[in-house]
C-alpha cells in the first residue's frame, strides 16, 4: 500500500527502485549518491522481491552488468555521480546502440574533473547530447523534489522499456541529500514475462536472440542510425513534460530545471511582490526538450532569463528553441554554490531591467 | 554416363560416425585458415548439444576476433564491450541462476582491458565458465602486442620483439586468477593436434557441468595460434606455439574442485 515517508532523495530513489519491482540495480560508491547502494543493501530487498543488488568493482563493471541484466529483459537500474557516470558513458553507448531499456541516476556533483562533491547542474550537455560516442539519446527526467526521485524511477522504467531505450534521471546532490515528505507507491509485483528479443534461452519455437550494437556493413549500420533518430522523433512527439509557473501574463521568463527550478519558484514570487511579472518554465524532460512552449512563450514575453548551477548548458537549447524572437541571457553559479532566489531576481534586473 | 556410385547404399543413420553439431549454424566463420577459434567454437556448440542445454545457455562475446561468434552458435547470446564479458556476464547469470552462462574472450579483451573485470568476477566466484583463448597477440586488429606477447616475440608494435624492459612482461592471466578464492576450476588447454582437441572438449564439459555446483567460477584457457599475427603458415604456426608458447603458457590443470594442482 501507498505509504508516507520522511526520507532523503537518494534513499527515495532506492526505495522506489524496490517498489517499482526492479530486478536489479549495480552500482558503485560515489558521493553524493552513495545512501542509494547503502539504502538497497540495509534493505535485503532480495528478501523483499527478489531484487539482485551487487556492488560492483567500479561503474564500468556497473553499466556493463545493466547491460547483460537489460538484454535478458529485466528492469535494472543503477546510480552514480558526474565522473562515475562518465565512465559509464562506453556502456550508455552500446546500451544505446543494442536497445536496452534501463533507468541510470545521475546525482550531479560540480565538475570538472574530481571537482567537487557539492551539487551541481554542469553535466546537462553530457546527458541530453548522448554522452558516449555515436549518435544517440537518453530519454533524461529532471526530478525537483524528493517526491519526484521517487516518482521518476517507476516512470523512467516505463518510458524505457516503450523505447527500449536508455533513461536518465538527472538530479543532483542537493535533492540526493535533502530529506522531504514523500508518498511511496505500492509495491509493484516483479516482470514474470519478458520481451520477445531477451536473451532468455533460445527454445524450440523460436530464433536465437543476439544483443550486439556491431553492424560492419555500412548501408545497414545507417539504417538502424535512421531507426533510432525516427525513435528519438517519436519521443520528441509525445513524451514532452514541462511545468510552468505563472506564465500566463509573465514579461520575463525564467527557465530552469531540478534544483535551480525550485529556487526559481520561490524568485518568481519574490519579482511579483517588486512589481516584475515573472514567470517560470520547468522543464520536465530535459531530452526531448520544450521547444513547442519555449518558442510560443517567447513570443509573449521581453526575456528569457535561464538559471542553472553550471557556466550555461541548457540556455544553448533554449537559445535554438526561441530563435532569437526574445534576448535570453543566463544566470548560473558553479562548484558546488546554490544561487539564492534573491540572486536570481538580481540577475533578472541586472539583464533585463537597467 | 555416370555410375551409380552406391552413396544412396551408405548414407544411412545407422551408418553415421560423425556430423555438425546443431547448435553450430551453417554460416561460414570468418576465421583465418588454420586458427583455432573455429575449433573451439565447434567444443562449445558439441557440449551444449551433448548437455541438451541449447535453451538453457546465454553466450557472451567479447571484442576481438570473436566478436561475431553469435553468427555460428544457435543459442541467445551477447555481445558485450571490450573486456566487459565477466561484468555482463555476471549480471545474466544473477538474474537467472539456473541458465548456463558462458564468456568468451581473447587475451587482449581478458588480460589487458578487461583485467578488472575478470578478476572481480573470478574473485566473487561467479558460476560462469570463462573460455579464454590465448595467441599472444591481437588478431583482429591486426597483430598488435597483447599482454600475453611473449618476451622477444615479434608483432606489429613490438617490431623489434618485445622488450621486456620497456614494454613489460607477458601476463600469465590464468596462474593469477587460479590463486583467487572464487576460481573453483582452472585449466590451460590447447587444440592444435586430435588428442588436445579432445582434453579441451573435455574441459569445456567440465566448465559447464561445474555451474550446476554453483561453486565458482570455471575459466578454460586455450593456448592458440594466430597464424595471420604471427606470419606463419598453419603448421609452422603450431609449431611455433608447441616451441615457445607453451614453455612459458604450460597446458594441464592449474586448480580442481577449487584446491591447486600440486599442492598439499
Amino acid at each position: 500500500m501507498k505509504e508516507l515517508k520522511l526520507m532523503k532523495g537518494n534513499e527515495a530513489i532506492a526505495e522506489a527502485a524496490i517498489r517499482a519491482g526492479a530486478d536489479a540495480y549495480f552500482g558503485y560508491p560515489i558521493t553524493p549518491q552513495s545512501e542509494i547502494l547503502e539504502y538497497l543493501m540495509a534493505e535485503k530487498p532480495h528478501e523483499r522481491t527478489g531484487m539482485v543488488v551487487l556492488q560492483a568493482e567500479s561503474e564500468i563493471a556497473a553499466i556493463n552488468m545493466v547491460y547483460g541484466g537489460a538484454a535478458c529483459g529485466r528492469k535494472v537500474i543503477t546510480s552514480s555521480s558526474s565522473p562515475g557516470i562518465s565512465l559509464k558513458q562506453e556502456g550508455l553507448s552500446y546500451i544505446a546502440g543494442s536497445e536496452l531499456p534501463c533507468v541510470v541516476v545521475n546525482v550531479v556533483r560540480g565538475g570538472p574533473g574530481l571537482g567537487t562533491i557539492q551539487p551541481a547542474q554542469s553535466d546537462y550537455f553530457q546527458a541530453v547530447k548522448g554522452g558516449g560516442h555515436g549518435d544517440y539519446r537518453l530519454i533524461v527526467l529532471a526530478p525537483q523534489s524528493v517526491q519526484e526521485m521517487a516518482d521518476f524511477v517507476d516512470l523512467g522504467f516505463e518510458l524505457a522499456f516503450k523505447y527500449r531505450n536508455p533513461l536518465m534521471i538527472l538530479t543532483d546532490g542537493a535533492l540526493g541529500q535533502m530529506m522531504e515528505k514523500v508518498w511511496l507507491q505500492e509495491q509493484k509485483p516483479r516482470m514474470k514475462t519478458f520481451p520477445e528479443w531477451a536473451t532468455t534461452g533460445k527454445t524450440p519455437d523460436r530464433e536465437r536472440n543476439i544483443i550486439t550494437s556491431l553492424d560492419l556493413d555500412s548501408a545497414e549500420q545507417e539504417k538502424f542510425n535512421m531507426k533510432i533518430q525516427e525513435k528519438y522523433r517519436k519521443m520528441e512527439a509525445e513524451e514532452v513534460r514541462f511545468e510552468t509557473t505563472d506564465t500566463e501574463d509573465a514579461e520575463y521568463l525564467l527557465v530552469a530545471y531540478g534544483t535551480s527550478a525550485r529556487i526559481c519558484q520561490k524568485s518568481v514570487r519574490l519579482a511579483r511582490d517588486k512589481g516584475i511579472k515573472a514567470g517560470l518554465l520547468r522543464p520536465v524532460t530535459l531530452f526531448p526538450f520544450p521547444k513547442k512552449i519555449l518558442s510560443e512563450l517567447a513570443g509573449k514575453v521581453r526575456g528569457i532569463l535561464t538559471v542553472e548551477m553550471s557556466t550555461g548548458q541548457m540556455v544553448e537549447d533554449v537559445r535554438l528553441a526561441v530563435e532569437g524572437k526574445v534576448q535570453v541571457e543566463h544566470y548560473g553559479r558553479m562548484g558546488g554554490i546554490i544561487p539564492s532566489p534573491e540572486d536570481i531576481v538580481d540577475a533578472l534586473g541586472k539583464n533585463f531591467l537597467k | 554416363m555416370v555410375e551409380n556410385t552406391g552413396i544412396s547404399d551408405i548414407v544411412k543413420d545407422e551408418n553415421l560416425v560423425y556430423q555438425k553439431t546443431k547448435v553450430l549454424t551453417d554460416k561460414v566463420m570468418h576465421y583465418c585458415p588454420g586458427c583455432g577459434h573455429g575449433t573451439a567454437h565447434r567444443l562449445i556448440a558439441e557440449v551444449i548439444e551433448e548437455m541438451d542445454i541449447q535453451a538453457g545457455t546465454i553466450g557472451v562475446t567479447p571484442v576481438g576476433c570473436a566478436v561475431l561468434m553469435y553468427n555460428y552458435l544457435d543459442i541467445d547470446m551477447q555481445e558485450a564491450a571490450h573486456g566487459r564479458a565477466p561484468a555482463v556476464a555476471t549480471a545474466i547469470k544473477r538474474l537467472m541462476p539456473d541458465k548456463y552462462v558462458f564468456t568468451y574472450q581473447g587475451d587482449g579483451d581478458l588480460a589487458a582491458i578487461g583485467t578488472a573485470e575478470t578478476i572481480h568476477a573470478c574473485n566473487r566466484g561467479e558460476n560462469i565458465a570463462v573460455f579464454f583463448i590465448n595467441n599472444g597477440i591481437y588478431g583482429m586488429t591486426g597483430g598488435q602486442m597483447a599482454p600475453t606477447t611473449l618476451s622477444g616475440m615479434k608483432s606489429s608494435t613490438s617490431p623489434y620483439g618485445r622488450d621486456v624492459q620497456m614494454m613489460g612482461n607477458p601476463l600469465k592471466m590464468t596462474e593469477l586468477v587460479a590463486q583467487l578464492p572464487g576460481t573453483w576450476y582452472v585449466t590451460r588447454q590447447a587444440v592444435h593436434t586430435p588428442a588436445s582437441v579432445r582434453k579441451a572438449k573435455k574441459a569445456i564439459r567440465q566448465a559447464f557441468e561445474n555451474q550446476k555446483l554453483k561453486k565458482g567460477l570455471s575459466l578454460v584457457e586455450i593456448v592458440s595460434n594466430c597464424n595471420s599475427g604471427w606470419k606463419m603458415s598453419p603448421v609452422e604456426a603450431n609449431k611455433w606455439m608447441v616451441e615457445n608458447m607453451f614453455p612459458f603458457y604450460p597446458p594441464g590443470d592449474i586448480k580442481l574442485e577449487g584446491k591447486m594442482v600440486g599442492k598439499e
